[in-house]
This record gives structure tokens, sequence and C-alpha cells, in this order.
């Protein structure tokens, strides 16, 4: 009946070197063979890697993805971005469930099927979509979950469902020189080794080459700084742990162009000094892995990786790098530089603290170059083509192009390639988006933008961005859509620091209580004293950032939370009657005085 | 500069570091001065330069005007003082650490009268398995400093945290989750280090009589470093 | 010279054990102070039973049923400065320590399996105050002014305290009458 194999324990830490630095990657091959990482399979895990079991249970109950508790043969995750639920995922959802009898949160009575939701798994272009024993399912419909219901049913197992169920479009709208150009692989590399490693930082240097993940940092002074560190190894890690609802490019670069962003890589590793790099591909990209290791093995054939790379030899010594991908496993907080290195050393994924950066002290403590997909895509552009040729796009403070993912209200949703400096109200008309009322640049860590600000440009010098782009109509309500970022935010926050722990939980909390129409001025104000809280004391840019929604939406759209404030003055934290109802069920009450009326 | 005052540091010191140096109190939980510096609890978030850091994870560096006793930075405190109130079960009057608390006595130096926000009331559990350490789950602020010297003193790895977010909780080394199937001893460093009383050893927690103790008389400025009997000026 | 307007004062014990009225009839003789600036309304004091417009509202203990809520509405309704007195009315105190027990339970242990009785049965009188499944602090059901820590707080605070309100000046504590416990 399984859809889950018999654990092969000694065989899965075999294949990951004993390593304990590689328990994320142990337990997902637990989680994927046996379908949940049981007590006593901690216990045995800390014999075999001899390492106390308390580390090995602090890190298989971090990561949502994690759980000691049989889902059954097949795991149902909705995503429940706010996109996914404008495009209808509560009643797919429901009707998914009265299709298979059971209820959410609570594995089937037959122990064969688990629905349940889980945080934006990167295809707001195609929402609403759920992933199936990991593997991501896009644009549901009533007709593809009834065969899904049916596929079930007669247990079929996930590897014989239609492929079709499974197929996942770029959706390219608008190519660029990323995603439209062709790029032969090894291009890049020959010309940074005919160039030298200087010259290749110089390039990078002169193209004004900036992060693509959101924060914008120069890259040249990163791998520069990276190489003159000190160290026993370097590494280049790229970040493809591409969390932040609404942002779906790095899956589409990976998809279509991984040569691109492996060739980044080798071309950083080349300049630093590394001999090993590390791809840290989120969990929810799960069924890209195969793919992409196909691409790496291909590279391998070629002498484009592993030793002796295209037969390249100076008086440095042989040119050695190859490329590792680990597996996240359901934690948003890894998309921080510092917390996905420690996801990649086996540890809960909990930023550190900086300084050092990992230019200096990263991966296993050495000098490391974190960057994100895109900009190590760049990084090959630009070895191949020079910066001259890269800092000529865009804006002089924003060169080259920027990816963006468009959702939402719209009627073209999918990846435009833009020059950096094009206007929101030109992505809009590009899309199909007449109708707009707010865009959500950047995800719910970034910004909210309202119609009157849609001659701002996405650039760093205005509106930064990692990428996403959510359209919102005139009839979407911006307090739901800050709603649901605040629920986000509270189930990702990692629990380190207190302002974030506490803060976004209370957040979320109050945030329910005007939705169920129990506001009060005293609430709102409240929730200010709490992102004052947030923003100047929490640990990283997740604490930083997790109010953002709320304080723009509360700015840009003040009518969406004045019409749920019930009073100016106070609302009890509880609903009073509802916190009688247990104590009427015992006493079987129905009294006048067993109620608090609402006054 | 520290709120005025030029204080010494030598190379490679925290502001915490410093300032404790020159006796100046800075509020903190997390913080422990023979432990690795953890940046958890943000109570000691000073000004830097304008930034506002964690004094304990922050080097003292030439030149840097540090501001930390400001109304803004001791109201923040004070916030975070709240939180950490609401989000455990705190019930001073029946906990046998109240006075010798030190959550409770930087509330006090803070001037907290109430935990002002909406209290979670977590279901947490009490682990009375161990026949000398009480385990006050409810109690817990997860400052993770009996991590860090089971961990790094008594090299026992005897406690961690699990989960994520609200859901983190201290958890023990024992398949049965139970403290009394760890080799905690009585006489670990990690046994005593607890700044409130998640951890206590039984039997002691009257000794002392309450009002008679550390916090009832002196404020926690004068007497910051943890596991000091007496005083430091009086 | 006319003698100078009395203040009002009421006082209710919700959850809590009294205590907190014991430790501000502890203040001893200087009751006899008080009493000259200070006219008792509705309060355990008095016997009073509804409270009148008054300037300054007392309350000791949280809120654990639908009784406390009706008191407690009146109190804010009618006093100009509401106070919460000790422990339980800012944090729940020892009451809240069964917010964790399922209520249930509560009810089972006290009507069903208590010591020395027989065939209990669960009241369903309209007469006794219905429990809400939390204990919860007062200021989660309405808004409060002033916060008065200890269990109970040092008749020195309470003196202290009612004494700066009293003169119009923003209470204050000294170090050794804050106190949680």
């Amino acid at each position: 009946m399984s859809d889950h194999d018999v654990c092969d324990l000694p065989g899965i830490v075999a294949r990951w070197h004993h390593d304990p630095a590689n328990l994320v990657q142990i337990l997902r091959d637990v989680q994927e063979s046996c379908g949940t990482i049981p007590s006593d399979t901690l216990d045995q895990l800390a014999k075999l890697l001899n390492v106390p079991r308390v580390r090995i249970e602090a890190t298989a109950s971090f990561y949502s993805f994690f759980h000691a508790e049989s889902h059954g043969a097949y795991e149902i995750l909705f995503s429940d971005n706010v996109i996914d639920q404008m495009a209808g995922k509560a009643e797919l959802k429901q009707y998914l469930c009265e299709r298979l009898w059971l209820e959410p949160r609570k594995l089937s009575e037959d122990g064969l099927v688990y629905v349940d939701d889980t945080a934006d798994i990167g295809l707001a272009d195609q929402a609403p979509a759920m992933l199936v024993n990991g593997f991501a399912v896009p644009a549901l419909d009533k007709a593809r979950l009834d065969l899904v219901a049916e596929l079930i049913r007669v247990r079929k197992p996930l590897a014989e469902w239609p492929p079709m169920l499974f197929e996942i479009p770029d959706n390219i709208r608008q190519p660029g020189p990323l995603t439209g150009e062709a790029f032969a692989p090894g291009a890049a590399l020959k010309a940074t080794l005919s160039r030298g490693t200087d010259a290749t930082l110089a390039e990078i240097d002169s193209a004004n080459l900036r992060g693509r993940g959101g924060a914008g940092f120069k890259t040249a002074t990163k791998w520069a700084s990276c190489r003159k560190a000190e160290g026993e190894a370097h590494y280049v890690v790229c970040n493809a742990d591409e969390g932040e609802p609404g942002t779906f490019k790095d899956r589409v670069l990976l998809n279509s162009h991984a040569d691109l962003v492996f060739e980044g890589m080798t071309v950083c590793a080349r300049v630093i000094g590394a001999r090993q790099g590390l791809l840290y591909l989120r969990g929810e990209y799960r069924n890209l892995l195969e793919k992409l290791e196909s691409v790496l093995a291909t590279r391998r054939e070629k002498g484009l990786l592993g030793r002796n790379i295209l037969g390249y030899v100076d008086a440095d010594g042989d040119f050695d790098f190859d490329i590792e991908i680990h597996l996240g496993a359901g934690a948003y907080i890894c998309g921080e530089e510092s917390a996905l290195i420690e996801s990649l050393e086996g540890k809960p994924g909990k930023p550190r603290n900086r300084p050092p950066f990992p230019d200096r002290c990263g991966y296993r403590n050495q000098p490391t170059v974190v960057n994100n997909v895109e900009t190590f895509a760049c990084a090959a552009k630009i070895a191949e083509r020079g910066g001259a040729w890269f800092a000529a796009m865009g804006t002089p403070q924003s060169a080259g192009s920027k990816l963006i993912s468009v959702s939402g209200d719209c009627q073209r949703p999918g990846i435009y390639e833009y020059s950096f400096g094009v206007t929101v109200r030109q992505i809009l008309i590009d899309c199909g988006a007449e109708d707009a009322h707010a865009v959500q640049v950047s995800g719910p860590s970034g910004t909210c933008i309202s119609f009157r600000e849609f001659d701002r440009r996405i650039a760093f010098e205005d509106l930064a961005t990692a990428g996403a782009f959510m359209v919102f109509s005139r009839e979407r309500d911006m307090f739901e859509v800050a709603r649901n970022f605040t629920h986000f935010f509270a189930h990702e926050s990692c629990g380190f620091c207190t302002p974030c722990r506490v803060g976004t939980s209370l957040l979320r909390n109050t945030m329910d209580k005007l939705a169920a129409g129990k506001g009060s001025a005293y609430d709102m104000n409240e929730m200010k004293n709490i992102m004052h809280i947030l923003r100047g004391m929490a640990h990283c840019g997740l604490g930083h950032t997790a109010a953002n929604p709320v304080v723009q939406t509360m700015e840009k759209f003040p009518e969406a939370y004045e019409r749920r404030l019930k009073r100016l003055d106070f609302e009890p934290a509880f609903d009073l009657d509802g916190a009688l109802q247990t104590a009427r069920l015992i006493t079987g009450r129905d009294d006048e005085w067993a109620h608090l009326a609402d006054e | 500069m520290l709120d005025g005052k030029t204080i010494p540091f030598e190379e490679g010191e925290t502001i915490m570091e410093a300032a404790a140096a020159a006796g100046v109190y800075i509020p903190h939980l997390c913080h422990h001065p023979e432990f690795k510096p953890h940046g958890s609890c943000k109570l000691c978030t000073v000004s830097i330069g304008g930034r506002l850091g964690a004094a304990c994870t922050n080097q003292a560096a030439e030149g840097v005007k540090v501001e930390s006793e400001t109304a803004a930075l001791n109201a923040d405190r004070l916030a975070l003082t709240q939180m950490l109130f609401v989000e455990g079960n705190h019930v001073c009057p029946s906990c046998e650490k109240s006075g010798n608390c030190q959550l409770q006595a930087v509330a006090y130096h803070l001037g907290m009268l109430t935990p002002h926000f909406t209290h979670f009331y977590p279901a947490r559990d009490v682990d009375a398995s161990h026949p000398d350490v009480l385990l006050e789950r409810n109690r817990c602020i997860l400052c993770e400093l009996c991590v860090r010297a089971s961990r790094d003193v008594d090299g026992k790895n005897i406690f961690g945290i699990g989960g994520r977010g609200i859901k983190a909780r201290l958890i023990v080394n024992s398949a049965s989750g139970r403290l009394a199937d760890t080799n905690l001893s009585v006489r670990d460093r990690a046994a005593e280090v607890c700044p409130t009383g998640a951890i206590i050893l039984k039997r002691h927690g009257f000794t002392v009589p309450i009002g008679r103790r550390l916090y009832d008389h002196h404020d926690i400025a004068e007497v910051p470093v943890a596991g000091l009997k007496e005083p430091m000026r009086d | 010279m006319t003698e100078p307007k009395k203040l009002k004062v009421a006082t209710c014990s919700l959850a809590g054990c009294f205590g907190c009225h014991m430790s501000l009839l502890d203040i001893d003789e200087k009751l006899f102070e008080l009493v000259k600036v200070v006219e008792f309304d509705r309060s355990p004091i008095t016997d009073i039973k509804h409270c009148g417009p008054c300037d300054i509202g007392i309350v000791e203990g949280g809120v654990c049923n639908a009784e406390n809520v009706h008191v407690l509405k009146e109190f804010r309704k009618n006093c100009r400065i509401l106070v919460a007195m000790g422990a339980c009315a800012i944090n729940g105190g020892i009451p809240a320590m069964r917010n964790n027990v399922d209520l249930w339970d509560c009810f089972q242990e006290v009507y069903h399996y208590g010591i020395g009785l027989e065939n209990g049965q669960i009241p369903n009188d309209p007469e006794l105050p219905l429990p809400f499944d939390k204990v919860h602090p007062i200021n989660e059901v309405v808004r409060i002014d002033y916060f008065l820590p200890g269990c109970p707080p040092p008749a020195d605070a309470i003196w202290k305290f009612l004494t700066d309100l009293a003169a119009g000046r923003e209470p204050k504590l000294d170090y050794e009458m804050l106190h949680y416990d």
C-alpha cells in the first residue's frame, strides 16, 4: 500500500559520507524513502553519525517537511500564498478533502493520505498549486483534483502518475539576455581562463553587478573579499532557496538555464580559488533535482566540472571544482545566507551573528561566496560578454537586466526580463493588468505600492526586488493580503530572537482579531508598537521586515482597516462569549447568564 | 564612548564586556560572561553609531558612539521583557526562583508593572523525573545558557532547542524526552546556570525565604553577574 | 473653608484570594488618614453591591467567569481611573495555573471525583457564574489605566500608590515596593 520503501539508514548515511554536516540531506532522504522520521530513527542516526541525539532532534523538528508521525502514502500540501487563495485554493482543498473523505491535518482513517497547507511553493504564475510527496502539481482545478483523487483511490504509486500532472511550463513572457539568448556551455569559462582571474574580477566589477536576491550588495566586492580571506578552503554557494512568496524566477532559470547558473558558480570558483560548490535548492523544487544532477553530469563529461576543468593547468595548479546539490526542507529563513549555511552544515536554519560575514567565515567556517541563482547567471554572461556590455543595460546604479515573477490579477502571469529602470506601469501593461490597484513588489518582505505609485521604477535606487511582483485588482481586500503575510512570517520565524519569535505571533493574532471584527484603535496602536520593536531589535531581515505588509497597507489602504474596527477605544483580547462555550457544553446551560452579549 | 563616557576596551572585546569591565550595566538575559555570546534575547540592544545592535555580539571599536541608557532603548527593552513574560507561563508567586530570578530582576530594573501584551498561556510540560533537578518549561525563555553550559563546559550536550518560531522548546538528550534518562548531574554547570526557574535544583527552593533574596533588595544593575551571591556594591 | 471633596473609590475582588484587600487593610493606622480623603463606594469593605460614578476603581483578581466580566465592565463604566491590583489582575496569577488543565477535567475533579463526593453531579444553576476556558488578566477584557503588582502588593506600595494618585501625581514605586511575588 505504501508509496515508501523500507528505510536503509546505513545506506543513506554512507551516501552522505557519514558526515553530520549533511544531516539535513540525510533526514530528507529518510523522510522521502520512509515517509516519516520516527523517534527511534533519531537514536539510530545519533549512533551512526556519532553525534548527540538532541542535535538531531533539534534539526529534525525545525524543518516543516520533517515529521515523526505518518502522513500516509500520499502527503498533499496546498500552497497557501495569497495568490493561491485568490485562485480558489480554499474551495479546491475542501473539494479534494471531500472527494477523499478526510479532514485537513488529519491522516485519513485508512492511513493512506494526509492534506495540509504549506508556504508558497514557487508556482504563483500557475496557482493554485500543491505538493504531492514533495513533487509540485500546478494549475489545480476540479478536473485535475478528480484525477488525483482517483489515482490515490486506486493507490497508484506516484512514479506511475501521468506526467502531465507534473508539467510546469516556464511561462517566459518577455525574454532578455538571461532567458532569451542561447548560451554555449563553457563559453564563459573559456573567456575567464584566457582573460585570467584578476581581469575577470575586473569585468564583474565594471559590470556593476549587484546581488539579485534583493539586498543588492556589489558582487565583485564580495568575491574580492572572499578571495583575499585566508582559510583552509574556499566555497561557492548558490542560494536557490527561493522562498519569498510570489517569486519563481530561480525555478525557471534552473529549469531551462541551469548551465548558465553552474557556469557562473564555476567562474566564481576560479576567481576565489574554490574547489567545492554547493547549490542549496529549496525543498519545494524537488522536481528539479534529477534534471539538475544530469546537467552537472553532462558538464563533468564535457570537462566543465570536476578535475582539471578544460584541461587547464597554470602556476596555481589544476583547476578542480565540483558542485553538490543540497535540498532544503521547508524553511523560508534558509534564504538568509547565514541560516542557509547553518542548514548546509546540518543544523536548524537560524541566522548567525554577523560580522563575521560568510566571505570571511561561511560554510564550515571558511571563506564562502553566497550568491543568488540569478546573480551567478549574470556573472556567467558578464564573463562571456564583458562588463561594459552588461553595464550598458539598466540604470547607472542598477546595471543589467532583472527577472520579474509576475502573478496575481493579470492576464499573462509568468517571467518578464527587463532592463533595470522599468516602471511598474509598464510591467502592468505588458502583463495585462488594466485593473491593478496595488502591487506587492519583492514579496511580503518587500514593498506594497498603491495605484498612486505605478510610475516608480524597478531598481535598487527605487524599488529593490528579488523578483516577486504580485498584482492585486480593485476587488481585492488589501487587509486580507497583509493578514496572509503576517501568518507567513509567524510560521517562518526561526524563533531565535525574542522580538521576532514573539512579535510575529502577536502581530498575526492581532490581525486575526481584526479579521474577526473584534478590532479597535487600541489594537492598531499595539501593532504599530510591535512593528517598531521588530524593525529595531530583530536579529535578521525576516524580523526587520515582518511588519512591512501591515505598516504599508495601513498607510496606503487605511480604509481596509478602518471598516474592521469595531470600536475606536478597546475590545477584549479574546472572544468572551466563545470562551464560555466549553462550560456551556459541560453544564448543558444556555440561560441568559451563560452568555456574554456583544455590546 | 558609552553614554557619553569614554570606556577602555581591549582588542576583540565586545561592547558588553567592555561595559561590564567598566562597571556599566547593560540589561541582558542570554548573556553570561563565562559563555560564548549568543545574541538572542536582544535586551542588550544598544545604538552603535546610530545603528541598533546587540552589545553582547558587537565588538567595541575606537571612536564609536554607543548609547545604552536612553529612554527609548529602555522602553524597547521593557517591551521585549514583556514579550518574554506573555510567551511563557511566569507565575512569580508560585515560583521557587522568585527573588533570585534574572527575568524578574530585569523586569524590576526596567520598572515593569504589567506584561502588557496578550498572554499566550502555552501548554508546556513540566519534567520532574530527575531525582535532583526539576525542568519547568513554563518558565523557559530560550536563552540557551543551559545548552551552552552542557555542551561547552560539561561536555554532555544534554539540552537543545527543538521546534521553530513560537513553538520553539527546550529538549533534552534522551529518547524518552525525560531528564531522568539523560546523564545530567546535579554538579553540572548546566544544572545551575538557568537565569529563571526553568531548571532548578530540587530541595533547595526555599533555603532562603522569599523577601530575603538577592533581587528583593538589590537592583540587578548592582549584581549583574549571575551566580554572585553578594552585591558588588551596596 | 469647605472640606476638600473626597475621592470616591470602589474596590472588588474577581478571581483572586482577597489577599490584596487584606494588604490594603494592612496599611493599619494610615486607614484613618485614608478615609479623610477617600470615600468608599462598592467594595467588600462597605458591602455596597453596585458602584456609582467613582474617581478610582481598584480591581483585585483576574477574569475567570462570566460574572467577573459583568463586574469588571461595571467598574470600567463608572470609574474614571481603573487600577489592576495584584498578580492575578495583572497576569492571571495562581488561578491562571489552571489554564492548561482541560475545563472538563476541572469540572470532573470538583464535582465527580473530589474527595468525599458521592454521586456528584455537575450543576446547571443559572445563579452559578459560568467559567471561561482560561483565566485572563483584566487588561485583556477592559482598558486599564494603572497596574500595581505584587502577591499581594505590600501595604506600603498600596499606600504610596493611592496617595500619589490622590495628590494627582503619577504613581511611582521605589525598588523595594515593586514585587511580583
